[in-house]
């Protein structure tokens, strides 16, 4: 033994604390990769079959007819040894002209032709109402519970109640929303119950990223001017607010995600199966705010489980989720440019 | 406002002059017919002030004169800030302070008044914080933000008001050709003044200063002191600091408070060199704090 003694010091020997090390680190990493798969496959399987509907082997490879007409029945028969695949419109045209069409054996489907065009304006629709009532009161609602309201009891109760709210399951909010707005205040199925019902959901996302937002500016900006003289409104509205509005509104793109996407607070409050009129057509304005509309979750849950299924129906199905996945994605995009866009220029 | 052109002559002396004694007499001119009256214009007396219920105040009682700078030392936790808050009662910003007993007049007005506007008293009374706070703004925003505040919306009452406060800061030759610049992209030392220009844009009465020059470098630390010098022709001046050497630099009249109470006040030169107080004494000398 000439070496010091030291130089063992380093050499690796497997010991218990070193294979337990293995382990986890193999259990994390297989963790992390299977969530990844499975991510994945969801949208492999909705890229895959969704952009049969979506795309088209002609130019201009965007299937325009699905982003800009309303659904409507799908009618395939067989026609003189060619089999057809008309939608409800092609369909009549057709048989004007080949009325002897009118006699071979034709099969419907209902909703599986033309487009998703009404879907895409109600969910926008829903979208930006319901974020609109939403931000007015969460940042409100922010300001109130972390500018003003001194820490007690009651203030500690309205959190609790806001960290609940953000547990109750969407079909809940749904129903609130056809008791109160629906039945009590006898708004109908409307845009306007819609709105409120998705705002009360996504309340408490808006709330808690505006709350962070505002913790985020420095207690010093608050306390600078204070000592100059001014009001705590003027404060937050001249030195708070402005800083803290780009955090709450990159953050408010997810609540969108959100409202976006579900189902069970617009089924009953603000979504039709079907719509033949668009929103805009209405006689007197404030109809507008009365009407229901179509929209994409629903519309999904309705080619999905309402009619029969077959080969045709689930490319509307696909189609949609495809059409509905790429506005999320584009939203979170949007989200994160934004956010490191105001990141860059609000620094201190 | 009343900024006049900031220069007097003992700006440069390190040790400040004598100034008549605080007491019975302090209201009389005293000895040195030049120099000026000295008028009390804080009057604490006998504060106790709470957080919560800890007690983060005994029995205070001192009183600042105009035109002068006051210095508050003492070890950290002393509650020097604690005072310093409470005389543009920042303090009730904080959930649960009270004051338990005692009384803060500025101007024979007792500030805790229930009718007394804390929006006005702030006015009056400015702060420059320990860690400087421009605001995420341009260095002419910064400046004018309390002025708008108040409604003046005149371009040229604004510029001029920039100049003055920039030039009373002693940053005007360095920032006059980006005054569109934002504040944040000064040095600290800047940031600092800035800070102060924008106290003294209000025309406050007093400027309280919360160790103003704890973050910065010795240069910019000596460019505030001497700024602090300049300032005392128009503003009174109370200022914390850690620093010995700075009250001692700075300062007419020194109060050292120890474990929430007052030790000892008197002329800045009294406490470091011949200190009643064999507390004062010690931690002057170093040997605590
Ligand atoms: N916001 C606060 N809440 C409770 N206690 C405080 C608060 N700020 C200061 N204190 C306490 O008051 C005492 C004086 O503090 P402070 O005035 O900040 O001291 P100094 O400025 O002399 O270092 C300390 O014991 C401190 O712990
Ligand atoms: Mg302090």
């Amino acid at each position: 033994m000439n070496a010091p003694a030291t130089a063992h010091i380093f050499k690796a020997r497997p010991t218990t604390a070193r294979r337990r090390e293995k382990t986890s680190f193999w259990l994390f990493r297989a963790a992390t990769y299977l969530v990844l798969f499975c991510g994945a496959a969801v949208f492999a399987t909705i890229v895959v079959k969704g952009s049969r509907s979506v795309f088209q082997a002609k130019a201009p490879f965007i299937n325009t007819t699905f982003f800009t007409e309303a659904p409507e029945s799908l009618y395939v028969f067989e026609y003189q040894g060619k089999k057809m695949e008309l939608g409800d419109k092609a369909y009549r045209a057709f048989k004007a002209q080949n009325p002897d069409a009118a006699t071979v054996k034709t099969e419907s489907y209902v909703y599986s032709a033309g487009g998703i065009f009404p879907c895409i304006v109600g969910t926008v629709l829903l979208v930006v109402g319901s974020m609109t009532i939403a931000l007015i009161l969460g940042v409100c609602a922010a300001i109130y519970l972390n500018e003003y309201a001194r820490d007690g009891r009651f203030i500690r109760f309205i959190r609790l109640a806001i960290l609940n709210l953000a547990g109750v399951p969407s079909i809940v909010f749904g129903l609130f929303g056809f008791g109160l707005f629906v039945l009590f205040f006898d708004w109908n199925v409307s845009l306007l119950s819609g709105w409120f019902t998705l705002a009360f959901m996504v309340l408490p996302v808006v709330i808690t990223a505006s709350e962070e937002s505002l913790k985020s500016v420095p207690k010093g900006f608050r306390e600078g001017s204070l000592a100059l003289g001014a009001t705590k409104w003027q404060t937050i509205r001249k030195n708070v607010l402005p800083y803290a509005l780009p955090g709450i509104l990159t953050s408010s793109i997810l609540g969108i995600a959100r409202v976006a996407g579900e189902t069970a607070p617009i089924m009953f409050t603000a979504a039709y199966v079907v719509r033949d009129k668009l929103p805009w057509d209405v006689e007197k304005f404030s109809d507008f705010f009365f009407q229901g509309v179509m929209a994409l979750p629903y519309h999904i849950y309705v080619v999905s489980s309402k009619i029969p299924q077959n080969e045709y129906t689930e490319r509307v199905q696909y189609g949609t989720a495809f059409v509905f996945l790429m506005i999320v994605a584009l939203v979170a995009t949007t989200s994160i440019v934004l956010r490191n866009h105001l990141r860059n220029r609000y620094k201190w | 406002m009343v900024i006049a052109d900031p220069l007097s002559m003992d700006t440069r002396s390190s040790v400040p002059t004598p100034r008549p004694t605080m007491g019975t007499s302090s209201l009389a001119t005293a000895g040195d017919s030049s120099a000026p009256a000295s008028e009390i214009l804080i009057d604490i007396e006998h504060l106790d002030f709470f957080y919560g219920a800890s007690q983060a105040l005994h029995d205070i009682t001192l009183q600042v004169e105009a035109k002068k700078a006051t210095a508050l030392i003492g070890p950290s936790g002393c509650g020097k800030s604690t005072l310093l808050r409470c005389l543009n009662r920042m303090n009730d910003l904080i959930d649960g302070t009270r004051i338990g007993r005692g009384t803060i007049k500025i101007r024979d007005v007792e500030i805790n008044g229930r009718d007394i506007d804390v929006i006005e008293l702030r006015k009056r009374v400015g702060m420059v914080f320990q860690k400087s706070n421009p605001f995420p703004k341009s260095i002419y925003e910064n400046i004018t933000y309390g002025l708008r505040l108040q409604g003046v919306k005149t371009k040229a009452q604004l510029d001029e008001v920039v100049e003055r406060s920039l030039r009373a800061a002693a940053l005007w030759d360095e920032v006059k050709d980006r005054l569109h610049a934002s504040g944040l992209g000064l040095s600290g030392g800047q940031q600092q003044r800035l800070c102060i220009a924008r106290a003294i844009a209000v025309e406050p009465e007093i400027i309280l200063m919360d160790e103003p020059c704890s973050a910065l470098d010795p240069i910019a630390t000596a460019k505030v002191e001497e700024l602090i010098h300049e300032l005392k022709t128009n503003f009174t001046i109370v200022i914390v600091t850690h620093n010995m050497q700075q009250a001692a630099r700075c300062s007419d009249r020194t109060a050292f408070f120890y474990m929430g109470r007052l030790v000892e006040y008197a002329e800045t030169r009294t406490i470091f060199m011949n200190p009643g107080n064999p507390q004062t004494e010690a931690y002057v000398s170093g040997r605590f704090g």
